[in-house]
């Protein structure tokens, strides 16, 4: 079961030669767990040394790298997130972004000369995980009997309410300008790799793979268990799977929970590394940008989601960066259409980020549903219904 | 959408049993403001309600049709050299009509373009697709927009004097708003005329009740539906032109508020249900005015969209779409 699953999931190895391909892929189905530490911890030690060979050496200090490491690290975490409730219980949440603020503002509350108090960060990943949890099962619980689209608008809407609530509650949240200097977690010089700080981003580094292989591996697990077989079941055909048994309310609600929490971690880790909370990180964009990378990356694929978001992260804070600089050195002329003058060398690519990721949604759902880095059972999923439906058009052109 | 037209005087009822409250602790001007913030969002929410009702799709690039249309009226009318107030009646009367035909043009064929691309191909792809390249193509336009328009908002020329008041009955109404209300009735009344008693519209409405069975009966399905992306962009369109008359100003993230709310309007109204979308906008707008004279403006939001969870969940058919009750 787990070994042909690992198959699918692993889309990456493809790139390899067979032979090798096939023992990782035999080692992986075995040890599932194991695979996903060691597959962490590779890339882990691979990226800090791939940044300082040109050409990327020469966009900047490995420190600063490393700093955006953490920064997608955060970004991984949130898109495995959202991959429960959109790849793998098929739940349109357009909202995603409300629970990150959650477990943000809930660490920021408990740890902040602003509210004078100084709860520890390690067992805060915990609680902001259990505080996003409930408020994701408290939103769930009176919507999740709707149907799909209808959940998508309900989530959209509290994405929108969410951070309008938080703007407004100055008592608790300290309004427009939010909780700063948020307490940086202590390492009690466990990790020897210096202490968390803004000038040190090895620690927050580091601290961020382990949350990740430990939320891949727990999600793997999750996948292959009833819960995971239940979720499957709901996305392909919920009436189907409510005659089979699956209690569909409860298992939604669940993946919604788990969902949340994870969004709930990524936010107490995120704020402690900024040191900032503020109403104005959480808007829709931030939903949007964790929807396309779990799309990006190939819906209900844990690899392939995880991938996907930092290489949209990465792209989005270092390529377009270097793009602008570098369509700016070389000095185009300016293209003048008379009613509209288009001054390339002046474009600032980042700035339009959202084009990219609007054009990379439609693209990729008109020409590749499944994915970058599909799982071979979605991928057959996919393609079987759309074969299913050719077929039906075809009937009904001979009648 | 629905068969019965003497549903359509529930409208004008309902706004007339409203007119009949005490609105003195508001005031006359908050009642005309109300209906002709409503007057808008019942405009976009028709396009939400008929593309639902047809394809079962909630189009999010809506609210950014809507935006687009805004930003059309603008280089329009500035480019046309209209920088104020055009006092020329005759004058005026062209320009008005003519800036909303070519909006409505401009802004239909945009729909039918976006779902000729963007939604056609996904028509029988699991039902996520095509919400996903919805929410794509809304954040596509909003860019395109940022790109020519840039990303501050822009004062547009309000070519109706807004300072104009007419007497109405002892009461002093805003000419502008007045016009905009009764642009919106023509305009409702003419898409219900057209559903209900011109063919394309009985192919739209056998469309939307059963697809296949349509198709078999000889209705020609890409075109009518087609047409219902033409007819909801237009009437966004034209919402867009009533944005720029009535406050003279637009940004390129406008789309997605104005969307939200007149979505939560045509679920209000029963989505599907072209009355019920009118009726869900006026309501809105009564809604949002009133939050806002209570002091809560700042809440005005969640406020909406706390009534749209609220409907969903215990009526999910909205006030008058009953017919849609098994697939809510």
């Amino acid at each position: 079961m787990s070994a042909r699953r690992l198959q699918g999931g692993s889309a990456p190895l493809r790139l390899l030669p067979g032979a090798l391909r096939r023992g990782i892929e035999r080692f992986a189905g075995r040890h599932q767990s194991l695979a996903v530490l060691v597959g962490v911890a590779l890339v882990g030690a691979f990226l800090p040394v791939i940044v300082g060979v040109p050409p990327f050496s020469g966009f900047g200090n490995r420190n600063d790298f490393v700093d955006g490491f953490a920064n997608a690290g955060v970004f991984v975490l949130l898109a495995l997130g959202l991959n429960v409730v959109v790849g793998l219980a098929g739940l349109l949440d357009l909202g995603y972004a409300a629970f990150f603020a959650i477990g943000s503002y809930a660490y920021a509350y408990s740890a902040s000369p602003f509210s004078h108090l100084d709860v520890p960060f390690w067992p805060m990943l915990l609680v902001g995980a259990m505080v996003a949890a409930t408020f994701g099962i408290l939103l769930g619980a009176p919507t999740l009997r709707l149907r799909g689209d209808y959940l998508a608008i309900v989530t959209l809407g509290f994405g929108e309410i969410v951070p309008v609530v938080f703007l407004n509650s100055d008592t608790y949240t300290n309004g427009t300008n939010g909780i700063s200097a948020v307490y940086q977690p202590s390492a009690y010089g466990l990790f020897g790799i210096g202490s968390f700080g803004f000038g040190n981003p090895w620690p927050y580094y580091v601290t961020v793979l382990a949350i990740v292989a430990v939320a891949m591996m727990l999600l793997y697990r999750l996948q292959d268990s009833r819960l995971g077989r239940a979720w499957v079941a709901i996305r392909e055909d919920e009436v189907a799977a409510a005659s089979m048994g699956v209690n569909t309310v409860t298992t939604k609600l669940l993946a919604f929970a788990i969902g949340a929490s994870t969004a709930g971690l990524a936010g107490v880790f995120n704020a402690s590394k900024l040191s900032l909370v503020s109403p104005d990180q959480f808007g829709f964009t931030v939903s949007f940008t964790i929807l396309a990378m779990v799309v990006l990356g190939g819906m209900g694929n844990i690899w392939g989601v995880a991938i996907g978001a930092f290489t949209l992260y990465e792209v989005q804070s270092v390529f377009l960066k270097q793009l602008t600089n570098f369509v700016h050195d070389i000095h185009l002329p300016a293209v003048d259409l008379g009613f509209l003058r288009l001054d390339i060398s002046a474009i600032d690519f980042v700035q339009y980020q959202f084009l990219l990721y609007g054009l990379a949604l439609v693209s990729m759902m008109l020409l590749r549903p499944e994915g970058l880095f599909p799982s071979r059972e979605r991928k057959r999923e996919l393609h079987e219904s759309a074969e299913e439906a050719a077929e039906s058009n075809e009937e009904v052109v001979q009648a | 959408m629905t068969r019965r037209p003497g549903r359509a005087l529930l409208v004008p009822a309902i706004l007339l049993l409203l007119a009949t409250l005490d609105w003195s602790y508001v005031g006359t001007e908050q009642f005309v403001n109300a209906l002709t913030i409503g007057a808008v969002y019942a405009l976009i929410a028709l396009g939400y309600t008929m593309v639902y009702g047809i394809i079962e799709l909630i189009n999010f690039a809506h609210g950014d049709v809507f935006m687009v249309g805004s930003f059309v009226t603008y280089w329009l009318l500035s480019s046309l050299g209209f920088n104020g107030t055009i006092s020329d009646l005759p004058l005026l009367v062209v320009v008005l009509v003519g800036t909303f035909l070519a909006a409505m043009v401009v802004m239909g064929g945009i729909g039918v373009v976006i779902e000729r691309f963007a939604y056609r191909p996904l028509r029988n792809a699991p039902r996520l697709a095509p919400l996903i390249t919805a929410i794509g193509v809304s954040f596509i336009l909003q860019n395109i927009i940022q790109i020519f328009f840039g990303p501050s908002p822009i004062s547009a020329p309000q070519v109706i004097d807004v300072q104009a008041r007419v007497n109405l009955g002892g009461v002093d109404v805003s000419v502008v708003k007045l016009f905009v209300i009764a642009v919106a009735f023509i305009l409702m009344i003419a898409l219900q005329t057209f559903v209900s008693r011109t063919r394309m519209g009985r192919a739209m409405r056998s469309t939307a009740i059963d697809r296949d069975a349509a198709q078999l009966m000889g209705v020609d399905i890409n075109t009518t539906i087609a047409v219902t992306f033409f007819i909801g962009s237009a009437l966004a369109g034209a919402a867009g032109v009533v944005q720029v008359l009535y406050l003279g100003t637009t940004n390129f993230q406008l789309g997605f508020q104005a969307g939200l709310k007149a979505f939560t309007s045509a679920v209000l109204g029963g989505i599907g249900n072209i009355t019920g979308a009118a009726l869900g906008g006026f309501l809105i707008g009564f809604i949002e005015v009133n939050s806002t004279v209570a002091g809560f403006s700042r809440w005005s939001e969640a406020i909406v969209f706390g009534i749209l969870v609220l409907v969903l969940v215990f009526r999910p058919t909205g006030l008058l779409g009953q017919q849609l009750g098994e697939r809510a």
